[in-house]
């Protein structure tokens, strides 16, 4: 009908009423079959995306609205300020001392997290007796409260007391100063993240293995190829696609630490020389320490935006090396 | 009537019925705040509280004195906990209880918020409080945000043993004769005792005796006015050097931090000889000094008297029932309660007559050596003389300062200098 409605339609007068009403209704009827071809699936999906308008993209944009201005946590809005909340943020060594702790924590968290997650998924793909009781061990991690597994760990990493320390002294080594050096703190959480995360990202691996059709390991097997050889050359570039995934959501995640950071120590601020404040922990800072939400705003954007450009930064690395592996 | 109407009429008169009441409440008290008719209606009043304010056997005798008035009793863990609810609800504008604890740290930042807070000054509670107590809570306009319940004077806990092993007195007179003056005097003793004994140190942390330090200074951060003046102020300086001096140059310190596994694990260790302690750290010494034996307590503190924490409970305007709410938190704040609470908990109370009360006179404390606790915090509490302005910003720059003396004592990644060019850096970026 809309491309009828451009060209000159014939006068009125020459149609019969009858046949028009028919075609009319006929027309309507497609229209609303072709509706609902075309908008339903986008109707059953709305709900999620009407839950995330409310709770995910309001607050995304209210948050870049207050980062736009001068803001107390009690006083609420104040004068617009244009960007000088982000300039005043990146000029902060601060700042930027945050960013690169949480690229270390990160990074620290998360290559040996996926690349161990492969190797316990690989030993619990193999036939174990008591399969399940194993399976569901490696999650119990998982449902220890973030903040518990930090008390717990905190004990351990204890300086002078901790059991770490006392293990080492024991084998005559010097003990680290895990909350003075900046690195091996870093070590530290990325530990407590490790502890927790590894059998959940294991648990998806381990999906995706079973996934993998198993008369490709039987071809393998002919060929002559040893366990070894068929982990590195079938079972890795098969999981492809899920290393991809637990890469995204475990940079998602990691780039947010905050609890087990926080509770590192009793301060909560990321040490006497912020040797472990993350971005996050920055925010919270800024936004419930000082109680300057228009910068903690902007800083939170800041994350975001680092956020929404990493995975997309790492996507790159991981698909040449899983293809790498595919072309063999 | 078939019984489904029936339970329809009856609900829906339940429910206007409850409109109507509900309507008729809050219409009444939003135009009274804290003048209104108390003891008429009926009242749930919800206080909020963290840590221990030992009340809860006084809750239900205030339900017994007033039939109207039904308690909810909400405590958090941690005084952390409590302040992160505190600050988010006054934020948003509603969901605080009646009545709020908040600790004296506190006061600062909400003071610029007085209009949050109901005026709670009256001449029933005039001078109920120790000067500086009251004085803490009082706005500019002279009007007192919170009621105080308890109070942090200090006096000097130390291990006996390890005195006498040193060399030094070790009985609470003769100690408390050693240690009056002035801070450099406490560090001398300390550099004997440190010369004397055999790997121990003179005090825990830093940290921890700087706090006892700066307590004493008026104006340390902030004029009055609220320019900040931390990083010029030569005082301020002067006791960052003297007590860096003596914890590493001097070695008087076990490079702590308080709070942390380290610390509460070096009790068990003769890591330290002595600690400045409020009333509130009795009960944390015993604590995580369990089995040790020798700990006592001197009527005495370095550079005249000082406090350390303590709480007031205020009444928010955002409630309902401020009148009731005020009544109970008078009722509650007043000397005898705070005795109570004082049996219950040890909560040291801030009121002038409860100092005089023969129950807490008489308290003795067996785990400081039968020391009596209570005479000796009465003389504590009467020393204190200097009220410190802290302003909006005392928290951050506080908190910027002893991470500086962290870096340095406990850390030891920085020395004296480098810590304090960084602490100006981080005043900077406030």
């Amino acid at each position: 009908m809309a491309v009828t409605d451009r060209v000159h339609t014939p006068p009125p007068t020459r149609q019969r009423p009858p046949r028009d009403r028919r075609v009319k209704r006929l027309a309507f009827s497609r229209k609303v079959s072709t509706w609902d071809v075309k908008l339903s699936p986008y109707l059953y999906i709305s709900p999620f995306f009407l839950l995330f308008a409310v709770t995910g993209l309001f607050p995304l944009l209210y948050t870049a609205w207050v980062s736009l201005h001068e803001w107390n946590l009690i006083g609420g809005q104040g004068d617009f300020t244009g960007l000088e909340n982000f300039r005043f943020v990146l000029v902060q060594p601060f700042f930027w001392n945050a960013v690169g702790n949480t690229f270390s924590i990160f990074l620290l968290s998360s290559v040996p997290q996926v690349v161990l997650a492969i190797a316990i998924a690989a030993v619990l793909d193999a036939n174990l007796r008591a399969r399940t009781f194993w399976r569901m061990g490696v999650l119990v991690p998982f449902v220890v409260a973030p903040v518990a597994v930090g008390l717990i760990f905190n004990n351990l990493f204890a300086d002078q007391a901790g059991l770490f320390n006392e293990l080492l002294t024991g084998v005559g080594l010097d003990p680290v100063r895990w909350h003075a050096d900046s690195f091996a703190s870093h070590i530290a959480i990325a530990t407590m993240v490790n502890f927790r995360w590894m059998g959940y990202n294991a648990l998806i691996f381990l999906a995706a293995m079973q996934a993998i059709p198993r008369d490709v390991y039987e071809a393998a097997t002919i060929d002559g190829a040893g366990r070894l050889r068929q982990f590195l050359s079938v079972t890795v570039p098969m999981l492809r696609p899920t290393v991809i995934f637990v890469v995204i959501t475990a940079t998602i995640g990691g780039l947010q630490i905050f609890d087990e950071a926080r509770v590192f120590d009793q301060g909560g601020l990321g040490g006497a020389d912020r040797q472990w404040q993350t971005l996050t922990m920055y925010i919270w800072e800024l936004g419930w320490g000082q109680r300057n939400f228009g910068r903690a705003s902007a800083v939170a954007w800041l994350l975001f935006l680092i956020i929404v450009v990493s995975p997309l930064a790492n996507f790159l690395p991981t698909r040449r090396i899983a293809d790498q592996g595919g072309r063999r | 009537m078939n019984p489904r109407t029936r339970f329809i009429t009856l609900s829906a008169a339940a429910a206007s019925l409850v409109l109507a009441l509900s309507a008729c409440s809050s219409g009444a008290s939003e135009n009274s705040g804290v003048e209104g008719e108390t003891g008429a209606e009926d009242v749930t009043l919800s206080i909020g509280t963290f840590n221990e304010f030992g009340y809860e056997d006084l809750f239900s005798e205030y339900e017994e004195l007033n039939p109207n008035v039904t308690i909810e009793h909400k405590k958090a863990a941690t005084s952390d906990e409590a302040r992160d609810n505190l600050t988010t609800r006054l934020a948003a504008g509603s969901g605080l209880s009646d009545i709020e604890g908040i600790e004296m740290d506190w006061l600062p930042e909400l003071l610029e918020y007085s209009d949050q807070f109901a005026d709670l000054a009256d001449p029933a509670v005039e001078g109920r409080w120790l000067d500086w107590k009251s004085a803490a809570a009082t706005t500019e306009d002279g009007a007192l945000i919170g009621y105080g319940t308890d109070a942090g004077p200090q006096g000097v806990c130390y291990r006996a043993d390890l005195f006498e092993a040193a060399g030094l007195p070790s009985d609470r007179e003769a100690v408390a004769e050693m240690l009056e003056g002035d801070w450099q005097n406490y560090f001398d003793a300390g550099k004997e005792f440190v010369a004397a004994s055999d790997g121990v140190a003179w005090f825990d942390s830093a940290g921890a005796t700087y706090q006892g330090m700066i307590n004493q200074v008026e104006n340390a951060y902030e004029e009055n006015d609220g320019t900040v003046i931390a990083t010029e102020n030569p005082e301020v300086k002067d006791i960052y050097e003297q007590v860096l001096q003596a914890s590493v140059e001097d070695g008087l310190s076990a490079h702590l931090t308080q709070w942390e596994p380290d610390w509460v694990a070096s009790f068990q260790s003769d890591a330290f000889a002595t600690k400045l302690c409020p009333g509130w750290m009795l009960g944390i010494i015993e604590g995580n000094a369990e089995g040790v034996e020798g700990w006592d307590i001197a009527d005495v503190f370095p550079g005249g008297g000082g406090n350390w924490g303590g709480s007031y409970l205020t009444v928010p305007t955002q409630g309902a029932h401020q009148a009731e709410a005020k009544k109970f938190a008078e009722w509650l704040t007043a000397p005898e309660q705070q005795i109570k609470a004082f049996e219950s908990k040890g909560n040291f109370p801030s009121q002038v007559e409860a100092l005089e009360s023969e129950t807490l006179l008489s308290q003795t404390d067996p785990f400081f050596n039968d020391a009596p606790t209570g005479e000796i915090l009465v003389d504590r509490a009467n020393a204190i003389e200097v009220r410190p302005f802290k302003g909006p910003k005392y928290f951050p720059i506080n908190t910027a300062l002893q991470q500086a003396l962290t870096r340095v004592d406990v850390n030891q990644t920085d020395d004296a200098d480098s810590s304090w060019e960084k602490f100006v850096t981080a005043v900077g970026a406030l």
